[in-house]
């Protein structure tokens, strides 16, 4: 099988679908013949034209919007918001338009997008260039979420998203755009939206992740492992609407949750996984939920030092689940 | 253009109707039946025009909460317009779930409309782009208030139309107030038409009590963007004659000897006049016109009285389009 990086995985999954469906086009900043400022539509101007492969006004706005209405129209719009950071100038159109279309209309119109975006920090990109920015949308009935977090995922989950009647929130962990690779089958193949994944089974405490967290978890878990704590992890992948069955049989099995996001602390998404388990698995537990994300200051800095005691990794993580085993 | 003295005819009657069915509204709302409307009286003449320059049920539009006449010429008959008011079973647009005059009617191509202002615009911009990368010959209409044309996501949308050469007409309906704020507190031009020259596409003013001269005014550039000729932008003029909505209260911020004195160019009453002028009506045909109008308005209410609620559960779907029911 071959092996991939993530952001080839991703350019794979754009490439199979617009040969697939004519409907299907891409749209965004420098996405033509530059092929994305992270390389994600390489050689998709070439190959399928200006027309399928738009280079859009700097305009995130309307990037969205006009995705919109080429998607009423019943085209296949994958939107690329350049960072995740520009996607808010997009908020309206995603809040007050995408994610509310189908009920607002009680169905007689819907929007079947993708917006793809570039998240995280970890990259030297500063306050601006470096945020996690799942929270915002998570909280929005009408959409779905979605953050693979290797290149296997990152082709079947966009495949699906592309197919999927709903406006679909695809955020891409930057950092592991090059940094994480894996084998991906040449044949066609569909990771579906909304089941959760176990990547690794253990007995001790289970470590909830997605995304580049995901993957600085399993780093951590085979730490562990040579110090005898048996850490189960679990990729969320599909953040909203999100697998509450798996992450509670989890729970079930090892009495212990750990929850990690690089995004703020407070506010963040694992409060929702928190809140979960504590309604519907308390029993279970053998200790309280613990909470490990990014600290609540408004961006990522920029001077290396200060970047790396933003960022959540593998140590951190180790560190935090060695604490909740032996709670 | 020669418009048949038939087709005249029939366009008159399209603003009587709507007329009738506002005016109606407005009493509802006193009596204390309904608890919302907003109201298109003033802007009659500018939609019906508008309207009967499309291939309507062929081309699409992109409405604002002011098009009620226009949305009549697309179809939306007065007992689904009664629906909506009283938030009963049948309203087409939404299922009841959105307030009054939220426009959106699948059968006629014209999008759901929601509340944040201006949203719309962008819409319009991508379907004209799926129109023109499908090869087909459909224009878009998408109306605006000229206080709403203040918003970024209106410039974004003409901007992108003006780009891509697209199919799309911007018809922006001036009524003089944005609520209570006139139009110099918008736009340092005096007409909203002159911003086209900024943006790289042609932009004229037309007088929008004249229903005759919108439909010549909108029909040439309907034709022109339908070959290929790309987008305009059209303002109509017209004056606000009701409050802003059934909450407003405009005696706070305008006279009524302003009023008064824009109420004898009243859009109906300038048509009937020209129409019996020219010999294609008589005072006696306008006075039974009036009369029918105001029957099939009572008949509508009645209708819709005898119509039941939606269940409170239907509040819970769709969220997403594979809870769409299909009627
Ligand atoms: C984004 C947004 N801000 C504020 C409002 C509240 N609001 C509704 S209509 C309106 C005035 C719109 O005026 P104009 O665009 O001239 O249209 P008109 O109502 O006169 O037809 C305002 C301020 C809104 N609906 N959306
Ligand atoms: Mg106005």
């Amino acid at each position: 099988m071959p092996e991939k990086t993530l952001v080839e995985a991703v350019r794979d999954a754009m490439d199979e679908e617009m040969a697939r469906d004519e409907n299907v086009f891409v749209v965004g900043e420098d996405v033509g013949q530059r092929g994305g400022v992270f390389r994600a539509t390489v050689g998709l101007f070439d190959k399928y034209g200006g027309e399928r492969v738009i280079d859009s006004p700097l305009a995130e706005l309307s990037i969205v919007g006009v995705s919109i209405g080429a998607a009423l129209y019943g085209m296949k719009p994958i939107a690329e918001i350049q960072f995740g950071d520009f996607i808010f100038p997009a908020m309206n159109q995603i809040v007050s338009e995408a994610a509310k279309m189908t009920y607002r209309s009680n169905g007689e119109w819907t929007v079947p997008m993708v917006i793809r975006a570039p998240y995280g920090g970890g990259i030297g990109g500063g306050l601006y260039h470096s945020q996690s920015i799942e929270a915002f949308f998570t909280h929005v009935p009408g959409l779905k979420v979605v953050i693979p977090s290797n290149p296997y995922d990152a082709k079947g989950l966009l495949k699906s998203a592309v197919r999927d009647p709903n406006p679909v929130i695809f955020m891409e962990p930057k950092k592991g755009y090059r940094l994480i690779r894996g084998e991906v089958p040449d044949e066609e193949f569909l990771v579906p939206i909304g089941p959760a994944k176990i990547s690794r089974s253990g007995s001790d405490l289970s470590i909830f992740a997605y995304g580049m967290m995901h993957y600085y978890a399993m780093a951590a878990a085979e730490q562990l492992e040579k110090e005898g704590i048996s850490a189960e992890v679990i990729d969320l992948r599909t953040l909203y609407p999100v697998d509450r069955q798996t992450i509670l049989e989890s729970v079930k099995r090892t009495g212990k949750a750990l929850i990690v996001h690089e995004d703020n602390l407070t506010g963040g998404y694992g409060g929702e996984i928190a809140a979960i388990i504590a309604e519907h698995a308390f029993t279970d537990l053998d200790a309280p939920v613990r909470r490990l994300a990014g600290p609540d200051v408004p961006g990522v800095p920029f001077s290396h030092p200060m970047q790396e005691w933003f960022m959540v990794n593998e140590e951190k993580i180790a560190d935090a689940a060695r604490k909740l085993a032996q709670y | 253009m020669g418009l048949s003295s038939e087709i005249k005819k029939e366009m008159y009657w399209m603003m009587v109707l709507s007329r009738k069915l506002d005016e109606r509204a407005w009493i509802l709302h006193r009596q204390g039946k309904i608890a919302f409307h907003i109201s298109g009286i003033g802007h009659e003449a500018a939609q019906v025009g508008a309207a009967y320059a499309l291939k309507r049920g062929y081309d699409w539009v992109t409405p604002y909460y002011r098009d009620l006449a226009l949305m009549v010429c697309l179809g939306l008959t007065p007992e689904e317009f009664m629906l909506s008011l009283m938030g009963k079973v049948g309203e087409p647009s939404s299922g009841s779930r959105q307030m009054p005059s939220h426009f959106g009617l699948r059968r006629a191509n014209a999008v759901s409309h929601s509340a944040p202002v201006a949203t719309q615009a962008p819409h319009a911009a991508g379907i004209g782009l799926a129109i023109k990368m499908k090869k087909e010959d459909k224009v878009v209409l998408t109306t605006i208030g000229e206080g709403s044309t203040s918003q970024g996501e209106w410039y974004e949308a003409v901007n992108w139309a003006a780009i891509h050469h697209l199919p799309v007409i911007f018809l922006v309906e001036n009524n003089q107030y944005a609520i209570s704020v006139p139009p110099e507190k918008q736009m340092a031009v005096p007409s909203s038409a002159d911003k086209a020259c900024g943006l790289g596409l042609p932009g004229e003013t037309v007088d929008g009590t004249d229903v005759f001269a919108v439909y010549e005014t909108i029909h040439r550039v309907i034709e022109k963007a339908r070959s290929g000729g790309g987008p305009a932008l059209i303002e109509a003029r017209m004056y606000r004659i009701t409050p802003h909505s059934s909450d407003d209260d405009d005696r706070t911020y305008r006279s009524k000897e302003e009023v008064d004195e824009n109420k004898k160019k009243d859009p109906i009453l300038l048509a009937r006049t020209r129409l019996i002028e020219e010999g294609i009506i008589t005072e006696q045909e306008a006075d039974e016109m009036d009369k029918k109008a105001k029957d099939m308005v009572t008949e509508a209410v009645k209708r819709s009285e005898e119509a039941a609620y939606p269940n409170a559960e239907e509040a819970s779907y769709p969220v997403y389009v594979e809870e769409v029911q299909h009627a």
